[in-house]
C-alpha cells in the first residue's frame, strides 16, 4: 500500500513557516474535526490496550487497575516456555497455519485464472457470484455446514465413502482429520473472494503480450505459466505478506467454531487457547503474555516478509 | 479477433467444466443444508435427504420462527448491524477523505497510527478490560463502538479519495465550499462504488459477529443471531417451544437446518443488490493499491 504520499507543506521549522502552517491547518480546521471520531476510537480501542498489554509484566489485579498491580517482569513468559501446553498450541498454530498456506493459497490464484479463461460473460459474472458466496457465511453458518456435510450418520461424505465399504468416520472428532477439515473449510469460505484481487492483476496485464505469444505458437498453459503468473507477481507477494501479518492470529473463531476436547491435542491454537485461560479461567496476565508473543512474532513475520520482498525488487507493505 | 485453435476450443471446454464443478461445490451444501430442512423427520432420520426435500415439511420453521429468543436476537443483530455500519462507514469516509488530502498536516503520523493498529494488538484481555471500563460490557454498543475503525477498510476509501482528480476539489474551492461541503457534494456521489462496498464489508461483519457477543455479553437477552445459531448447533433441544408435539416429529437435523437459512438469509439477500458495486469496488482498490 502506498502511503509515502504525504508531503509536508513549506518552510518547515522557520517562524513564518509555523505560522503559515498554523493558518493553513486552521483554514482546513474540518478535516481534523473529520478525523478525530476515528482517531479517537484507535486510540481508546487500539492504543489503549496496547498499553494495557503491559498486564503481561505484572500480576493484574482488578482492583489495582493496570497501574497498580505488581510488577513481575518476564515471569509470566517464563511460565509460558516451561510450559508444555504453550508448546503444543503454538506448534498447532504453525503447522496449521502452514498446511493453509501450502494448500489454501493456490487455490484462489488457480480459480482466477478459471474464470479468466471464460469467455461467456453471463457464465463468468454467475462463477464469481456464486464462488464469493461464501465468505458472507459467518464461521458459525460454515461450521453448522461442514458437520451436516461430515456427520458420520447421514452426511453426504460418509454416505458416499459408504458406497465404496468404507465405514464412517468422525471427520470432526478425529485428531487425524481435524487440519483437514480447517484447511478446506477456510478454502470454501475464502477462495473465491481471495481470486477478487487476482482476477482484478490478471485483467491490468498487458494483452497485447498474449497476441505476441500466440503468435509464436504457445499454449493456453505456456502464456499463462510465462504471461500471467510472472504478470500478477507482485499481487501473489502483498497477498502473502498480508497473510504472514495475519498468520499466528486469524484462526481463532473459525477453530473455536470447529474443535470440541477430543482434538484439542492438534486443534487448539494460539487465540483460542488465550481466549479459554484468559476469560474462561480468568488468568489475565498470563493469557496476555500468550497473546503478547502472539503479536509480536506476526509483527517480526511482517516485517521479515517486507523486507525480503523489498530485495526482491517488489513492493512492500510500506 | 482471432479463430481458435482446436486445443483453445478443448481448454475452454475443459475449463468450464471444472469450473461448474467448483460452483457445485460451493453450493452443494447450502442446498443440501435447505433441503434437510424442509424434510420431514423421517426421510431426514434415513440419511436419505440430498439435493431436494422429501416428505415436503414447515415444521422446523414453524419451530425456528415461533421462537421468542429467534426474535430476540434477531432484533438484536439488527439494531448492531443497522448502527454498526451506519456509524463505522461515516467514520471510514470521513478519515478516509481527511488522509487523503495532501495538504493534511501530520499525515504521516496519523498513517502510522492506523497502520500499525493494523498489524499489532494489546490483545483480547487488555481489549476486554478497557470496554468493561468505559461500561460498555453487557451492551449491543460493545458489539459496535470497538469495531468502529478498521484500517484496511479506511486505506482503501482513502485511495479512492486520493485518485479523484484534485480539479475537482479546486473548482468547489473557488466557489467557496467548505471541506465538508466538497466532502458530501463531489467526493461521496463520485465514490459511491467504494462506499457502496465497503458497506457491505461492515454489514457482513455485524450480522455475522459471534466472538464479540461470546466475551462482552453475559445477558441473554443481548444476544445475537450467531450466538443463538451455535447453541441451536450444539443443542438443538434449546429452542424454545410452545408446541412439543412439534418439536418430537421433527428432525434435530432440520432445526439447525431452518436456523441455518433464517440467520443466513436475511444478509444473503442484501447481497445481489451491492454485488455488482463490490466487484468493482474491491477492484480498484486493489489495482491501485
Amino acid at each position: 500500500m502506498n502511503h509515502k504520499d504525504a508531503s509536508m507543506g513549506p518552510g518547515k521549522g522557520t517562524a513564518s513557516g509555523w505560522r503559515k502552517a498554523g493558518k493553513e491547518m486552521w483554514a482546513d480546521y474540518q478535516l481534523y474535526i473529520m478525523l478525530l471520531p476515528a482517531l479517537a476510537v484507535l486510540i481508546i480501542f487500539k492504543y489503549v490496550p496496547i498499553y494495557g498489554a503491559l498486564i503481561a509484566f505484572k500480576d493484574y489485579n482488578l482492583l489495582d487497575g493496570v497501574m497498580g498491580s505488581k510488577w513481575v517482569g518476564l515471569k509470566h513468559f517464563q511460565d509460558l516456555f516451561q510450559s508444555e501446553k504453550f508448546y503444543s498450541v503454538f506448534i498447532n498454530t504453525l503447522l496449521i497455519n502452514l498446511y493453509k498456506l501450502v494448500f489454501q493459497f493456490p487455490i484462489p490464484i488457480i480459480l482466477a485464472l478459471m474464470i479468466n479463461e471464460v469467455r461467456n460473460v453471463m457464465f463468468k459474472r454467475f462463477s464469481q457470484s456464486v464462488t464469493y458466496l461464501p465468505h458472507f457465511l459467518s464461521w458459525v453458518v460454515v461450521s453448522a455446514i461442514f458437520a451436516n456435510l461430515l456427520s458420520p450418520t447421514d452426511g453426504i461424505v460418509n454416505t458416499v465413502l459408504g458406497f465404496f465399504g468404507i465405514d464412517p468416520i468422525m471427520f470432526m472428532s478425529d485428531e487425524r482429520f481435524f487440519r483437514s477439515v480447517l484447511v478446506m473449510s477456510s478454502a470454501f469460505r475464502e477462495s473465491g473472494w481471495s481470486s477478487i484481487i487476482y482476477l482484478a492483476a490478471i485483467m491490468a496485464v498487458d494483452p497485447q503480450l498474449y497476441e505476441a505469444a500466440r503468435m509464436d505458437g504457445a499454449s493456453k498453459f505456456r502464456q499463462i505459466w510465462h504471461i500471467t503468473l510472472p504478470g500478477i507477481r507482485s499481487v501473489i507477494v502483498f497477498v502473502i505478506m498480508l497473510r504472514l501479518g495475519a498468520a499466528l492470529a486469524n484462526d481463532l473463531e473459525q477453530v473455536l467454531m470447529f474443535y470440541s476436547p477430543m482434538v484439542y491435542s492438534v486443534g487448539d491454537v494460539l487465540g483460542t487457547y488465550v481466549y479459554r485461560i484468559g476469560l474462561g479461567q480468568m488468568k489475565y496476565s498470563f493469557s496476555t503474555a500468550v497473546n503478547l508473543f502472539q503479536s509480536v512474532i506476526g509483527l517480526i513475520l511482517v516485517v521479515i516478509a517486507n523486507a525480503v520482498s523489498k530485495k526482491f525488487g517488489e513492493r512492500g507493505l510500506w | 479477433m482471432h479463430l481458435k485453435s482446436r486445443g483453445e476450443t478443448v481448454f475452454e471446454g475443459i475449463n468450464s467444466i471444472l469450473l461448474c464443478g467448483v460452483i457445485v461445490i460451493c453450493l452443494l451444501p447450502l442446498i443440501n443444508i435447505a433441503a434437510k430442512s424442509l424434510s420431514s423427520e423421517s426421510y431426514v432420520l434415513a440419511g436419505e435427504i440430498f439435493l431436494w426435500p422429501k416428505g415436503f415439511s414447515l415444521n422446523a420453521y414453524d419451530i425456528v420462527l415461533g421462537s421468542r429468543r429467534f426474535w430476540d436476537s434477531f432484533g438484536n443483530t439488527l439494531f448492531i448491524t443497522i448502527f454498526g455500519t451506519l456509524i463505522n462507514t461515516m467514520l471510514t469516509i470521513f478519515a478516509g477523505y481527511a488522509l487523503s488530502r495532501k495538504r493534511l498536516r501530520g499525515q504521516q503520523l496519523f498513517m502510522f497510527l492506523f497502520i500499525f493498529a493494523m498489524l499489532f494488538n494489546g490483545g483480547i484481555i487488555p481489549t476486554y478490560l478497557v470496554v468493561k471500563g468505559i461500561g460498555l460490557l453487557n451492551t449491543l454498543w460493545a458489539l459496535v463502538i470497538p469495531g468502529l475503525v478498521a484500517p484496511f477498510q479506511m486505506i482503501i476509501m482513502r485511495l479512492y479519495f486520493y485518485n479523484i482528480p484534485d480539479s475537482m476539489e479546486e473548482s468547489a474551492k473557488i466557489d467557496g465550499a467548505s471541506n465538508f461541503r466538497i466532502l458530501f457534494r463531489i467526493m461521496i456521489p463520485l465514490s459511491m462504488p467504494s462506499i457502496a462496498t465497503i458497506s457491505l464489508f461492515y454489514a457482513v461483519e455485524y450480522w455475522n459477529s459471534y466472538f464479540d457477543a461470546l466475551i462482552y455479553l453475559t445477558n441473554h437477552e443481548l444476544f445475537t443471531l450467531q450466538i443463538y445459531l451455535r447453541e441451536i448447533i450444539i443443542n438443538a433441544s434449546s429452542v424454545d417451544i410452545n408446541n412439543m408435539e412439534l418439536m418430537m416429529n421433527t428432525a434435530q437435523e432440520s432445526v439447525r437446518g431452518a436456523t441455518v437459512v433464517a440467520v443466513t438469509l436475511p444478509i444473503l439477500l442484501v447481497y445481489p443488490f451491492l454485488q455488482k458495486h463490490f466487484v468493482k469496488g474491491v477492484m480498484l482498490g486493489a489495482v491501485k493499491q
